[in-house]
């Protein structure tokens, strides 16, 4: 069957291991995003490795004036259409302590923008009764902390739009797997400090393809961050507030 | 961030360094950071001394910068950034009938760690060193990028080949592949009950791929025993077992004391049998069977290991014998051992192959072991041959011009590509390799 992958965010190393991986098996591939040099190259790549179609898409989660030609793009492949986003910024608290109209990108980066355009998208998976919407949330999502909570508010936003989307296209024959992972060895965590259990960005893109397959709702990846975040959000909050992690 | 600040080690884990390293994910982050100054640049870091540490400085990781970006099948050429693991160029065109030309002993070789070094392979008496299949590449210098080629630029292009990443950043490369039959190994495997014999068939077999697995701690009338394996590709189909096991732990100091490694040979040897056998292999586990288990460098334990690889002139093969008959004596090699015939190929100024025969043991990082690799580095220089910078952690810098005849001619090249020294790398400075005597 003919399957296309439209990638948002195609820049990130898990997303770049994530369209390696289903381009190995034959899908196309969009690769969308702001760099297009890097996302050239990727599309070379993927070629090379079996993909059926692949090629660099213009996708900026913030100028939603460019989603109707992606989608319209989308509509031009025959077949099953699929999307995953790997969108997502995380500054630095501190910068947006100092800033705090940084938090406008940070949510439109990791949670509206992405969502405007799935929502552009989501009537034409309807239509053709079927196809998978991989959302990368993260762990941040499930407990604000000192640490990253703006970031993890608009995850944690995301994540609760994938459940109703999933709700939606449940109903034509579509699925939503809403993925949260901990740690990954990619852009945004090189050099931070207090790393733990780093998983590879190859480890997480085999976790994501299982979970469609097997068309999981929500994972995590890799899978003991289940159990790390089951704790965390059974801390009573008289407690977590005084916390420090 | 751009930096991280890192502890880290080549395979062997002996020598160590301290220091800040980037790993761009995009040519132009890579690009804006060597704006800034030249860097020396690192792969998989699978050699096993210092060739890619910079203790007490700065590096760039290149292995996020790993996609193949074009391939023509009239020429068999394959444009690819220069972090690409050999391996995964291997299980993305065995399949099309392709195979990089020259493969070292582990798939996650990168290019750029390939060139840098000159690897060869299990053909190395047929198809030479890997860069003898370079097409071209490109390589950020101090005056910029420069596309260098064996025809154009030909000093610029030897001092490169094997240059340790001397010259520049290399960023992609261009390979020629070789076509292949398949991607399944037809792979038959001989005793060799001594040296002699050993010898006689390297000199005799006409395989396309060819490697001895010899028993390092045999003695006697056993000294050189091992297994033959010659190898040609193959079609058909071979479930590719992608089970890959992980070393969890650094092993206790007596796996590998030298009464297990004795008994572990044995088995290992007579696991062939006395006449011989073919068997049908995946690719992959022929070029690389270490590959499958991860971190197989922690079973040396927390103290490391080292390989001693020389190559000496053909005629000079009764003297290796005798080199070998000191390491057995010794019981203190581990069961890695290989003996090989090399052809003549190779490419640069530093390259290491010569024609003749090169022997590669491993061994557990001890005072005794580390007396002895010396011993050996001496022994090979007086017969003259070399000793592999992608292995070494112990030699001594007065002993290098002699092994590298051609070493001044690279460190003209690399004065002009770096004149400010700013690539050089622990084993550049452990080795005086770049200070003119
Ligand atoms: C199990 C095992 C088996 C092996 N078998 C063989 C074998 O059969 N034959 C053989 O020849 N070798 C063999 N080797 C050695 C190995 O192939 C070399 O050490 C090779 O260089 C490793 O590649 P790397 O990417 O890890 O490079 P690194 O070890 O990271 O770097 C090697 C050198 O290349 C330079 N370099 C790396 N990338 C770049 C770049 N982009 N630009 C400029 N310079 C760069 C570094 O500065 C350094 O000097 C083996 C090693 C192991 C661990
Ligand atoms: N790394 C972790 O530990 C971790 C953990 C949990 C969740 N995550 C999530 O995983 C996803 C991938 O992240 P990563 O770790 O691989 O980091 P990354 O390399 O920083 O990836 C972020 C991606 O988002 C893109 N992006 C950011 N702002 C954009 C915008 N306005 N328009 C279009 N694209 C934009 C980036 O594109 P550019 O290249 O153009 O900047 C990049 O492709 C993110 O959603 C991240 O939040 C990561």
């Amino acid at each position: 069957m003919n399957r296309t992958w439209i990638i948002l965010g195609a820049t990130s190393s898990m997303a770049r291991a994530f369209a390696r991986a289903v381009s190995q098996e034959g899908a196309g591939v969009l690769l969308a995003g702001r760099d297009r040099t890097d996302l050239a190259a990727l599309a070379a790549d993927c070629q090379l490795r079996g993909a059926r179609v692949a090629e660099a898409v213009d996708f900026d989660a913030r100028q939603p004036d460019g989603f109707a030609a992606l989608v319209a793009r989308m509509e031009a492949e025959e077949g099953e259409l699929n999307a995953a986003v790997f969108v997502g910024s995380m500054p630095e608290q501190a910068a947006i302590d100092a800033d705090p109209s940084l938090i406008d990108g940070t949510v439109t980066d990791s949670f509206t923008g992405p969502a405007r355009f799935l929502q552009m998208l989501a009537p034409l998976m309807e239509a053709r009764g079927g196809g998978t919407v991989v959302g990368v949330a993260s762990v941040a999502g499930d407990r604000g902390r000192l640490g990253n909570y703006v970031y993890g508010a608009a995850k944690a936003g995301f994540a609760t739009y994938l459940s109703g989307l999933r709700n939606r296209l449940t109903r034509a024959g579509g699925h939503v797997v809403t993925v949260k992972p901990g740690f990954v060895d990619t852009a945004m965590t090189w050099g931070l400090p207090g790393m733990f259990l780093v998983a590879s960005p190859e480890k997480v893109a085999e976790d994501i393809q299982k979970a469609v397959r097997k068309k999981r709702n929500v994972i995590y990846t890799p899978f003991f961050w289940r159990y790390i975040m089951l704790i965390i959000i059974h801390v009573p909050e008289f407690i977590f507030k005084k916390m420090k992690i | 961030m751009l930096w991280k600040s890192a502890d880290y080690s080549g395979w062997g884990r002996v020598l160590q360094a301290k220091g800040e390293i980037a790993r761009p994910e995009r040519q132009a982050a890579l690009a804006a950071l060597l704006d800034e100054g030249l860097l020396p640049a690192m792969g998989m870091r699978r050699s096993y001394g210092d060739a890619a540490l910079n203790d007490g400085g700065r590096a760039v990781d290149m292995t996020r910068l790993d996609r193949m970006l074009g391939f023509d099948p009239g020429t068999g050429i394959l444009d690819v950034e220069a972090g690409a693991r050999i391996g995964e160029i291997a299980a993305a065109f065995g399949p099309k009938g392709w195979l990089p030309a020259v493969m070292p002993g582990t798939g996650f070789a990168t290019v750029g760690g390939c060139i840098g070094q000159d690897v060869h392979g299990k053909n190395h008496h047929h198809a030479g060193s890997f860069c003898e299949h370079v097409v071209s590449l490109t390589l950020r210098t101090a005056k910029g990028v420069v596309e260098v080629t064996p025809e154009k630029t030909p000093a610029l292009f030897c001092a490169t080949a094997g240059g340790l990443g001397q010259t520049g950043v290399i960023l992609s490369a261009r390979l020629r592949l070789l076509p292949c039959k398949g991607d399944v190994m037809v792979v038959t495997e001989r005793r060799m009950a001594d040296w002699e014999k050993f010898i006689a068939h390297l000199d005799t077999s006409r395989a396309t791929y060819t490697v001895g697995w010899i028993d390092a701690t045999a003695k006697g009338a056993a000294l050189g025993r091992g297994v033959l394996e010659e190898g040609e590709t193959g079609s058909g189909l071979m479930p590719q077992r992608i089970k890959r096991r992980k070393v969890p732990l650094d092993a206790p100091n007596f796996a590998l004391s030298s009464p297990i490694v004795r008994l572990f040979n044995g088995a290992y040897y007579r696991r062939v049998p006395e006449k011989g056998r073919t068997v049908v292999r995946p690719i992959s586990d022929f070029f690389f069977p270490l590959d499958k288990i991860h971190d197989w460098n922690r079973l040396y334990g927390k103290r490391g290991f080292h390989q001693f690889q020389c190559v000496v002139p053909l005629d000079q093969a009764p003297a290796l014998r005798e080199m070998l008959g000191e390491i057995a004596g010794s019981g203190l090699a581990s069961p890695l051992a290989v003996l090989k015939r090399m052809g003549p190929g190779r490419a640069g100024y530093l390259s290491f192959p010569m024609e003749g025969y090169t022997l590669a043991v491993d061994f557990p990082n001890r005072a005794a072991a580390r007396e002895l690799i010396k011993h050996m580095q001496a022994r090979a220089a007086e017969v003259g041959g070399r000793i592999y910078f992608a292995k070494d952690s112990l030699a001594r810098a007065e002993e290098i011009p002699a092994m590298y005849p051609e070493l001044d001619l690279w460190r003209k090249e690399v004065a002009k590509a770096d004149p400010e020294g700013r690539l050089a790398t622990d084993l550049v400075r452990r080795l005086k390799l770049r200070v003119a005597k």
